[in-house]
């Protein structure tokens, strides 16, 4: 018996399935793609550790709140910032920051057009230290401004 | 006495649509030379041990971007990925990541040929010329601008370094997005405006997250995610300059492409 002819127009029945088609394509599952390989771990702990700089946000303005609330909910926030429970959260959300700024800069240089330099191009690698620099040197004046104030 | 031969083990993930309901792991163990590539001892195995094996290649020398696949779970062209770098075996040979296996370690490119096929990759003149009126020139600066995204050989190893492409496969995804960028950023080409509404469309580069995988695989260097990264300025530039332009231009989306 001859197969069945679909019944579409000559110029795009070369792009029909024919009804005789032994195809059946295999679709790989997903799940826990990012465990697959360590690469996947690097830029997933990128994304986590953004919420922890939103986290930290949202920890300075509720500070903001409490000053604009008068001076008990002042001393009430600073002592809270004083519990170990905290100091727990500064450390973790510390190391959080930091992997979080290196991440952030390695992939910078993708995110930008190219940048040419009296008709070089600047290399990825400097546009990331650059970025790290900056980062380094407004942390430092930042402590310097925070420890300067507070004395 | 001979020395005794050297032989690696591989282990191929086999997929029979006739038979196999899902894919099974396979081993054969083959002869091992320093010179010998996973391409080579794929062909060893077609050749002398088992015939029903299925995997593309053409080139051997790593321009046509036919022999794709995963090694020890990385996309590389297995005609440049050499056994004695991954001694002492057993090294997993699987069809490239994110594609459908359309059998053993071919996999089903009908999505990918169709996204190529829309974004015009081709130079589509700003002003044609005749032949008499010579050639289209251009600057070093000029080349400059497109000629890192133009050494892409079609061989789809960032869609199977591209989590996004793997979790929505309507993701136009790095290769395509770079050959597209290619063109755009070409000075002879005047097509951008209709290639933007692929770059604005939800599956352009909107879908990308930055993972930057894509780049770290490309066998030839064409950093697709800085291609694909780089574009959502463009976009987004795109998107708030309609307000600026004469009120006939309209801003690209997806489906005005005639």
């Amino acid at each position: 018996m001859k197969p069945a002819v679909p019944d579409v127009p000559v110029e795009s029945a070369a792009r029909v399935e024919p009804a005789f088609s032994q195809r059946r394509p295999y679709t790989r599952p997903m799940g826990a793609w990012w465990r697959r390989d360590p690469f996947f771990m690097v830029y997933m702990w990128r994304e986590v550790t953004a919420v922890g700089v939103a986290a930290y946000a949202v920890l300075l303005l509720a500070g903001l709140l409490c000053l604009m609330q008068g001076e008990a909910a002042w001393h009430a926030w600073v002592g809270w910032l004083r519990t170990p429970l905290s100091l727990l959260l500064h450390g973790v959300l510390l190391v959080a920051m930091g992997y979080h700024t290196l991440s952030w800069f390695d992939i910078m240089p993708k995110t930008m057009p190219m940048l040419f330099v009296g008709g070089k191009r600047v290399s990825g690698a400097l546009i990331t230290r650059l970025g790290l620099a900056a980062a380094v040197a407004a942390s430092l004046v930042l402590c310097a401004i925070v420890l300067g104030v507070t004395r | 006495m001979s020395e005794k031969a050297r032989t690696i083990e591989l282990e191929v993930l086999r997929y029979r649509p006739e038979q196999d309901s899902e894919p099974l792991w396979q081993r054969y163990t083959v002869p091992f030379t320093e010179d010998m590539s996973v391409l080579q001892a794929l062909q060893h195995i077609k050749d002398d041990i088992d015939g029903t094996l299925s995997f593309r290649w053409s080139c051997r020398m790593a321009i046509c971007g036919s022999c794709g696949m995963m090694i020890n779970g990385k996309p590389e062209l297995s005609c440049q990925t050499f056994l004695r770098d991954l001694l002492p075996g057993p090294v997993r040979v699987e069809a490239l990541a994110h594609f459908p296996i359309e059998r053993d370690l071919v996999v089903s490119v009908d999505g990918f040929v169709k996204k190529l096929e829309g974004i015009q990759p081709y130079i589509v003149p700003k002003v044609p010329r005749t032949l008499e009126e010579g050639e289209y020139l251009q600057t070093p600066a000029q080349l400059a601008m497109y000629e890192p995204f133009s050494g892409c050989i079609n061989c789809m190893l960032c869609y199977a370094a591209c989590p996004q492409f793997g979790l929505n496969p309507d993701f136009t995804g790095p290769g395509v997005l770079a050959l597209l960028h290619r063109y755009n950023a070409d000075s002879r080409d005047g097509a951008r405006e209709q290639r933007m509404a692929t770059v604005n469309a939800e599956e352009g580069v909107w879908s990308c997250t930055a993972v930057g995988y894509c780049s770290e695989v490309c066998p030839k260097h064409v950093d697709p995610a800085h291609a694909v990264n780089q574009n959502k300025v463009n976009s987004a530039k795109d998107y708030f300059l309609r307000w600026l332009k004469p009120a006939a231009a309209a801003p690209s989306k997806a489906g005005d492409q005639p």
